[in-house]
C-alpha cells in the first residue's frame, strides 16, 4: 500500500467517524436528566418545575402511528397516578407544530404538552425509536426508559410508574 | 493531483450521507414515500417474507415511522 493510500484511507476514516460522533447516545439510568424549557399547549413547559413529582416524558409526533396508540394509555395514567404525584409531559417533535394542534384536536391529551420542532431535547436525551419515554424521578434522575408503543407494553410500563411512585413515598 | 482524483468522489459520496435521526421522520412516514401500491398487498408480501427469510423490516418505516421494530 503506497503512503499516499494509506493517507486517504486515513483520511476516510477519521470522516467517518466525525459523521458517526454526530449521532447522540442514550441516557444511563441514574444520570441526571436534561432539563429543557419548552413552549407548550397551556404556557411554557419547564422541567425543574416538576422536581418532586415522578415525570412521564414521552417524545412523540403526529405521524407515528404507536404514538396515537400511547396517547389513550397517557391520559388513564394520569387520571389513575396524577394524585399520587405522577405527571405525564407529551413533548411534540414534529417540524410543523400546526400538525402537531391537528392531531391533538382529534386526539385529546389530558396531561401537559410541549412542542420541540427543533429537536434539541430529544437529541439531549439520546432518543433512538419513536415514540420515546424517560421516566424522571423526583430527584430529577433517569429512572427507566422505553422505545416505541405496543398494546403488550402497557401493563409493564403501568407497573413501572407503580413500583416508582411506591418507593418515592 | 492523483489525491484529488480519489478525495472528490469520496466528498460526493459523503455529502449524499446525513443522518436521519428518529424524530426527523416525519417525511418518510408518508404513505407515498413506499414502494408499494396498495397497503394490504404490501403487508401481505411483507408477513410472507418474514416467515421466510427471518427477517423484518425494509419495506418502509416500520409501523407507521416510529423506527422502532
Amino acid at each position: 500500500m503506497s503512503a499516499r493510500t494509506t493517507r486517504v484511507l486515513r483520511m476516510a476514516v477519521v470522516l467517518a467517524a466525525a459523521l458517526e460522533a454526530s449521532s447522540a447516545s442514550a441516557l444511563d439510568k441514574g444520570a441526571a436528566a436534561p432539563a429543557f424549557d419548552l413552549p407548550g399547549k397551556d404556557g411554557t413547559v419547564q422541567l425543574a418545575k416538576y422536581q418532586g413529582k415522578l415525570v412521564y416524558v414521552d417524545f412523540w409526533a403526529s405521524w407515528c402511528g404507536p404514538c396515537r396508540q400511547s396517547f389513550p394509555w397517557m391520559n388513564e395514567m394520569q387520571a389513575r397516578y396524577g394524585a399520587k404525584g405522577l405527571q405525564v409531559v407529551g413533548v411534540n417533535l414534529d417540524a410543523k407544530t400546526d400538525d402537531a394542534r391537528r392531531f391533538l384536536a382529534e386526539t385529546p391529551a389530558r396531561f401537559t404538552i410541549a412542542f420541540d420542532s427543533a429537536g434539541t431535547t430529544p437529541r439531549a436525551y439520546g432518543i433512538k425509536g419513536m415514540p420515546s419515554s424517560v421516566l424522571i424521578g423526583p430527584d430529577g434522575k433517569v429512572l427507566y426508559e422505553h422505545a416505541g408503543f405496543k398494546e403488550a407494553d402497557r401493563a409493564e410500563l403501568e407497573q413501572v410508574i407503580k413500583k416508582a411512585l411506591g418507593g418515592a413515598q | 493531483m492523483k489525491a484529488l482524483v480519489l478525495i472528490a468522489p469520496a466528498l460526493l459520496a459523503l455529502a449524499g450521507c446525513a443522518t436521519v435521526q428518529p424524530w426527523e421522520k416525519g417525511k418518510l412516514a408518508r404513505p407515498e414515500m413506499t414502494f408499494g401500491g396498495d397497503k394490504l398487498e404490501t403487508r401481505y408480501a411483507d408477513h410472507i417474507y418474514t416467515s421466510r427469510e427471518a427477517s423484518s423490516g425494509g419495506a418502509g418505516v416500520g409501523g407507521g415511522g416510529c423506527g422502532c421494530n
